[in-house]
């Protein structure tokens, strides 16, 4: 295969191009893939780092980097998103976003009922809060990954599930496309799902080799307990089963223990002491589970719908990762209490577990966990009742025996028993007497396959009987393109095709041209009131279908900051947009060495009756980044300064500029000040001696046209514009 | 019967409290794999329709095809021969590939019947 022509950063990934010849995709590489962690620890910008893994090649940091040089150091573990919109082709956009955040392992969620569904999906039908996980799908999505991988400089974990009645082929569909990680976990199909129990794990054991195979990397489904109980933090020692019967029941599938993943979830949230549950439920289980692989996912049972409050209970998660260990640090999309996730909370997520990990970095250097006291004590407590609970399995007949009984997801504390445990009926559930026992001629003539086999002797592979299978030669799979061609990817990028390559700008939120927007304010007034006329004024300011999607009491009369979701019906066009011309800087040396040639001079003032300081004083003062920085000198008069005193300074020392500052404006009394400098200027016969800028919140750099001024500076004008600013006019003056 | 078991409880844990963590954390394991012993027995000697399909999958059989021909094997009591074997008899005994033994029995119904009794 041809390699394809690399991702430019400044140009939308062309969905449209990643689906031609799909037919003949294949995966570069298979199995999973760890970040790079130097063990000597990573030097970035002006700081060493103990714990982390290699920078990437392209990335976006967090906003605080550009003080620290623009790193964007990366933690050690992989780090995982979730996405699913229901759109895979809107979902490929998303993970390139969160590639250059920092994800390496991109989770897709199935869409709803894909589990209870007997046999593979093909094509690319739209889903529920999830996505139909089908081969066009996979391979789509598994050759953008590789666009994004290269682009970013750093492998990529495409990642989805592997559980309910079409397990096994799911499996091989996983293992021929190359899919990097997955779920699975009996357990999950018998509790969550009320798949048949024995149907589930004779399942399973095939699915779980054939992931061997490919070296899927797995995860458990034993989270779900903290999600599904009552009391959630209570049900520790059960979660410990869980996971000991899925990792053992893996290994005698022929799993390495190298790729077997622990789901893991710190069970409570603020305002719970989390710490004392937290603390010894996370390091009783990298005691046993010593051998295993940690997937630290963070809490979403106590998600609700104000995105704050789950982006910090988030950090307190990912902070127990890194007192303890995490192999893989989950991330959850802070919006996910309130709505499938959007597209730039997956980036807040991923943010945050970057941002802790960053100011802990090597943590475990600096403090160490105190297990003489009572941490010491509860881990010890949640071991012992663990093994009892085992115990206990055994001894009423054990595993299937247990799950009839009610054994799991009781919110009580083991040995303690609520009742509300979730029994399951062996003879019951979808798909119950579906297992047929092997004849003693049994046979099937292909690699990766569980269990009794009888092979005719002498072959060098099972799968030579047939002259191999499509895990030995992907040129055998049979790829299936569209069954729904209106139910279908090309369908519905047809419709969105104006707002990805046309001239149609809208909002987006998931979906390309959703039109998805949240407008956040404060009402000062009751809940009730708050509410009415949160969605009033949406609904005037033409929004459609407005939601209150977050409304939080700040005092029961004195008023509510309300959040309200909706979609705008408009289309802008990017031809009518006036976008300013893109400003390029001259390099910083070239600037300092200007201005020392030189030796740059200038006369500053606020001018008219304008007290304000503020403003002139930061595009100044060295510490501020102003043009004192990079060599200027300048002679600061004050406020409320007159044009002509300041044009009667710079004469007397022979400044090279005159910058002024603007800022009241009634009546454009700004436009006047400007105009005057000019004017008097010309007056004294100095204009083509001397550099005129102004800068102020009201004014606008194309001011400068209409004054007769050199240049005019608005909001955010840092010292080096002004700097740069100067040393172009000296260039086209022909002074250097 | 939940005093009972609490008591029971308390008695187990006596016990474990004797151990060290290396061995509490080896009890634990081994029980483990106590559990699961069975249910891998059951696995190695069970096959399912879903098992059956991804063995056809792998033999270069489309997913919708193995669909249907799992179905026919099932009804035709012949799954736990398996799947593929199934088909390598059929293609053997007709002359033909796997492919056109699974478009075989797609398309008759009747031409499972009595394939294994034959070949004795």
């Amino acid at each position: 295969m041809r390699s394809p022509k690399p991702l430019d950063p400044d140009e939308k990934l062309d969905v449209e191009k990643i689906l031609l010849d799909l037919e003949n995709y294949h995966p570069t590489r298979k199995g999973w893939t760890w970040r790079k962690v130097p063990t000597g620890g990573v030097k970035m910008g002006p700081f060493h780092y103990h714990n982390m893994s290699e920078p990437l090649k392209n990335s976006i940091g967090l906003p605080a980097s550009k003080y620290f040089e623009h790193i964007d150091p990366q933690p050690s573990c992989v780090v995982t998103t979730e996405i699913a919109s229901g759109r895979f082709e809107d979902d490929l956009r998303r993970m390139r976003m969160a590639a250059w955040n920092g994800a390496d392992h991109l989770m897709v969620i199935r869409t709803a009922g894909q589990s209870h569904i007997d046999g593979l999906i093909e094509g690319t039908p739209e889903g529920t809060g999830g996505v139909p996980i089908s081969r066009k799908q996979i391979r789509a999505s598994r050759k953008a990954c590789d666009l994004i991988e290269a682009e970013v400089g750093r492998q990529i974990n495409f990642h989805s599930y592997i559980s309910g009645v079409a397990g096994p082929e799911v499996a091989v569909l996983f293992a021929e496309e190359g899919v990097n990680g997955a779920h699975q976990d009996p357990q999950y199909n018998v509790l969550y799902r009320n798949i048949n129990m024995y149907r589930s794990f004779v399942d399973a054991a095939e699915a779980k080799r054939v992931m061997a195979s490919a070296g899927i990397f797995q995860i458990d489904g034993a989270h779900n307990a903290n999600a599904t109980a009552k009391a959630g933090w209570l049900v520790m020692p059960e979660l410990m089963i869980q996971h000991g019967i899925n990792c053992a029941f893996s290994v005698a599938s022929g799993m390495t223990k190298e790729l077997i993943g622990l789901s893991t979830v710190p069970p409570d949230a603020p305002p719970a002491p989390k710490l004392w549950y937290d603390l010894p439920y996370a390091v009783a289980l990298r005691d046993f589970f010593s051998e295993y692989k940690m997937r630290a996912q963070q809490n979403t049972r106590y998600i609700e719908a104000d995105i704050e409050e789950a982006v910090r209970t988030h950090t307190i998660d990912t902070l127990i990762s890194m007192l303890t260990s995490a192999d893989v640090q989950s991330t959850i999309t802070p919006d996910e209490g309130r709505n499938v996730p959007w597209h730039y909370n997956n980036i807040r997520g991923i943010q945050t577990v970057k941002q802790t990990w960053a100011a802990l970095d090597g943590i475990k250097e600096l403090l160490s966990l105190n297990m003489n006291g009572p941490l010491g004590e509860m881990v010890r407590d949640i071991k012992e009742r663990a093994v009892a609970f085992l115990e206990e399995v055994i001894e009423v007949g054990g595993y299937f025996a247990a799950v009839e009984q009610g054994f799991f997801v009781d919110s009580a504390k083991y040995p303690e028993r609520n009742g509300d445990g979730i029994a399951r009926d062996g003879r019951g559930g979808v798909a119950a007497n579906t297992i047929v026992h092997r004849d003693p001629d049994y046979m099937a003539p292909v690699c990766a396959h569980f269990g009794e086999n009888h092979l005719p002797v002498g072959l060098g592979k099972p799968c030579d009987l047939i002259g191999g299978c499509t895990l030995c030669k992907p040129e055998k799979i049979i790829y299936i393109d569209e069954l729904d061609p209106e139910d279908s990817v090309a369908r519905r990028l047809e419709n969105s095709l104006p707002y990805r390559k046309g001239g149609l700008i809208r909002p987006e939120g998931e979906w390309a041209g959703d039109g998805i927007i949240l407008l956040q304010f404060m009402i000062p007034e009751s809940e009730a009131l708050a509410q009415e006329a949160g969605l009033e004024i949406a609904r005037r300011m033409g929004v459609q279908d407005p939601q209150i999607v977050n409304l939080m009491v700040l005092q029961p009369a004195e008023g509510c900051f309300v959040e309200v979701k909706g979609k705008v019906a408009f289309d802008i066009e990017k031809a009518t947009l006036k976008v300013p011309p893109k400003e390029e800087l001259l390099p910083e040396e070239e600037l300092r060495a200007t201005v020392k040639q030189v030796g740059l001079k200038v006369v500053a003032a606020t001018v008219g009756e304008d007290e304000h300081s503020v403003g002139l004083r930061e595009i100044l003062d060295i510490k501020h980044g102003g043009i004192e920085k990079y060599g200027v000198k300048y002679h600061y008069l004050g406020t409320s300064v007159s044009i002509n005193k300041l044009i009667d300074a710079a004469i007397e020392i022979g400044a090279h500029a005159i910058l002024i500052s603007t800022i009241i404006s009634h009546n454009d009394i700004h436009r006047t000040q400007m105009k005057k400098l000019v004017e008097l200027c010309q007056e004294k016969g100095i204009r083509q001696k001397v550099i005129l800028i102004a800068g102020g919140t009201q004014v606008t750099s194309d001011m400068a046209a209409e004054t007769g001024l050199d240049a005019t500076f608005g909001r955010g004008t840092k010292g080096i514009h002004v700097v740069d600013a100067m040393v172009r006019v000296l260039k086209a003056r022909g002074v250097i | 019967m939940t005093d009972d078991r609490i008591s029971r409880f308390e008695l187990r844990r006596k016990v474990l409290r004797q151990m060290t963590d290396e061995q509490l954390k080896a009890r634990f394991w081994e029980l483990c794999n106590q559990v699961v012993e069975p249910i891998v027995e059951l696995a190695q000697t069970h096959t399912s329709p879903s098992i059956e399909r991804s063995v056809l999958l792998r033999m270069g059989i489309d997913s919708l095809s193995s669909h249907g021909v799992v179905e026919r094997i099932y009804e035709a009591g012949l799954l736990g021969k398996g799947a593929g074997h199934v088909l390598l008899k059929l293609a053997e005994k007709l002359d033909i590939d796997v492919k056109g033994a699974a478009n075989a029995i797609l398309s008759d119904k009747e031409i499972l019947h009595g394939l294994f009794q034959e070949a004795k």
